[in-house]
């Protein structure tokens, strides 16, 4: 039984259209694996009871022989999305106890396709993280270990107990958001695909808002047809999220033919950073000739303001986080602080989110205000978005030059050490997105590709960023990587 | 630019949050750090750059200006930590 967790999307619904398996033998065992799977602290909200519920209504849909792709396919709900009638906290203290009258557009889509909700998945608070040690829950635990070393290592942030769900088989597939690199950095992590589509390819509605020009939610995935199929289902256009494009949705999964002769990958000079481990190195180079030797033409580009990108972003992200948490108040939801005789309204503001925001979340909404307060606005936000333009056309540039899709590293290293990283200043931990942050920044889809293994015997990945709304041409490209780069190692079970 | 302490203290009240006294020392070095990175943001040439507004160019929907939901007091209030008679309870708003 234990294997069926191991299935693909893609695996899985063939086996249950041809009735070799039900959706609720899958989701069965799903829910042994997490069960089972407690140390690794992925699955913070567990939903048994609405899983086997779905399952068997898939099960009579899959019957009737007219089920979508994701019908029957068990999956894990980060956190940051609404779920009616379901704890939603953000990993967040100051939800605690919140149960949403609503469902979220992304996980009523995947309601709509028949997919079944196996629990919520942890994550940094707020999605403010790289490590998934902000969360209120206490972190989530990579599953994957350096050889012959029982140290436990971060699965990355902020989707980090997505991220170790899927690579860890307790769930066919996850959600997840990426708001820096969210999605991206935790695949790359935890050998696991993870794709960001294009700013306004998802809603935004019912997931709860870090910084809104930036938060993207995708699939996190085992492979990349699998990102394809499941990223299908995930978008639409909504007209409660004024962002969301009202642009069709093509078929993705179609998109992978394998055939990349005659596309033009771009390879930025600016990403070779200083410091870089020469691991990272090699596995850029030889994603390169991966792609080459696939028909692909290789040229050098440049990017050239990429290196502002991370302190664009530490601009941006604060000043639009303060004013999206300047909703948690102890009024409408959530945590609200136990107030001492004679305090008014400003005391239950100021003690109920000193005690409902962790160090980190706090940090970022104070950046934040400082940022906007006047007299700064300009000399910090505006330079920011200005900043922010010229990251945009960088990237305009190199499209119009003909490029197709950009490769680069998906991460600076591999997976660091729990803890590891406790006493470095907060910028420290922010280069981890250093790769990521840019495609963001630019609303462009970018995609994490499992593409070896570092002499620790961790994952390490590749990303490719493509031209906006053409995420089927990238996740052809992906594809075509996969397939040269064979990864199938897949972490040995400890837990 | 270099953040004291009455300035992280400021900020702190800004953001509606409370920092005891004795823990600004370390909020406002972090704050200078933070800041300190982000002043690499001086060394770029920004003229006549406009501020980015909207990352993918287009036009928001509009819609007809008519009520689409509400009559869900239950559901609104099912959430707060303090609900009474169809209301949020705070403390006291005025002197």
């Amino acid at each position: 039984m234990s294997d069926l967790t191991k299935l693909t999307i893609a695996g899985a619904r063939d086996a249950l259209r041809k009735g070799d398996v039900t959706s609720l033998e899958l989701t069965e065992a799903c829910l042994s694996a997490i069960d089972g799977a407690d140390a690794l602290n992925a699955f913070v909200h567990k939903t048994p009871e609405i899983a086997r519920e779905r399952a068997k209504a898939a099960d009579a849909r899959i019957k009737a022989g007219d089920a979508p792709d994701m019908c029957g396919i068990p999956v894990g709900i980060k956190d940051l999305f609404c779920t009616k009638g379901v704890d939603s906290q953000a990993a967040s203290r100051i939800l605690e106890g919140f149960k949403p009258e609503y469902e979220s557009t992304v996980s009523q889509n995947l309601v709509d396709a028949g997919a079944v909700m196996l629990g919520k998945l942890n994550m940094d608070e707020f999605a403010m993280g790289s490590s998934n040690e902000t969360s209120a829950y206490g972190n989530a635990v990579n599953p994957w270990r350096r050889e012959g070393d029982d140290t436990q290592l971060t699965p990355g942030g902020s989707s980090g107990g997505s991220a170790a769900a899927v690579a860890a088989d307790l769930c066919l597939a996850a959600t997840g958001t990426d708001t820096g690199g969210s999605i991206r950095q935790p695949a790359a992590f935890t050998g696991t695909v993870g794709i960001k589509p294009t700013y306004g390819r998802c809603s935004r509605w019912g997931v709860v808002a870090f910084a809104s020009s930036l938060d993207q939610a995708g699939p996190m995935t085992k492979d990349v047809r699998d990102a394809a199929i499941m990223l299908q289902a995930m978008c639409s256009h909504d007209a409660k999220d004024s962002t969301s494009v009202d642009f069709p949705v093509p078929d993705f999964e179609a998109a992978l033919t394998g055939d990349i002769k005659g596309k033009t990958i771009g390879i930025p000079k600016e990403y070779h950073m200083d410091g870089m481990p020469q691991e990272i190195e090699d596995l850029w180079t030889r994603g390169k000739e991966m792609l080459a030797d696939a028909g692909a033409k290789i040229v050098d580009i440049s990017l050239p303001h990429t290196k502002y990108a991370l302190p664009a972003y530490y601009v941006i992200a604060p000043a639009e986080a303060s004013s999206n948490l300047a909703r948690y108040d102890g009024v409408r939801f959530g945590h609200r602080a136990k107030l001492a005789q004679g305090d008014g309204i400003t005391e239950m503001y100021e003690k109920t989110r000193a005690e409902g925001f962790g160090a980190e979340v706090q940090r970022r909404v104070m950046v934040g205000t400082y940022v906007l307060s006047a007299g700064f606005y300009d000399a910090y936000y505006n330079r920011a978005r200005k900043v922010r333009a010229l990251i945009k056309k960088d990237f305009e540039d190199v499209f119009a030059q003909g490029v197709d899709a950009i490769l680069t590293p998906a991460t600076p290293s591999s997976a660091f050490g729990l803890g590891e990283m406790k006493d470095a200043d907060p910028v420290k931990m922010y280069l981890n997105d250093v790769f990521t942050v840019t495609v963001n920044l630019a609303g462009l889809p970018g995609i994490a590709v499992p593409a070896g293994l570092d002499s620790k015997g961790l994952p390490l990945g590749l990303q490719l960023i493509g031209r906006p709304w053409e995420e089927g041409d990238l996740l052809n490209t992906a594809y075509a990587l996969e397939k040269a780069a064979g990864f199938v190692a897949k972490p040995a079970k400890w837990w | 630019m270099s953040i004291d302490e009455g300035t992280a203290a400021k900020v702190a009240k800004l953001a509606r949050i409370k920092v005891e006294d004795d823990a600004l020392p370390a909020l406002a070095e972090e704050f200078n750090t933070i800041l300190g990175f982000i002043e690499q943001l001086n060394e770029v040439d920004v003229d006549g750059v406009e501020p980015m507004t909207s990352v993918t160019p287009m036009k928001l929907k509009r819609r007809e200006d008519v009520v689409t939901d509400g009559d869900q007091q239950d559901k609104v209030l099912a959430n707060a930590p303090d609900a009474r008679e169809g209301f949020f309870a705070v403390p006291k708003v005025v002197e």
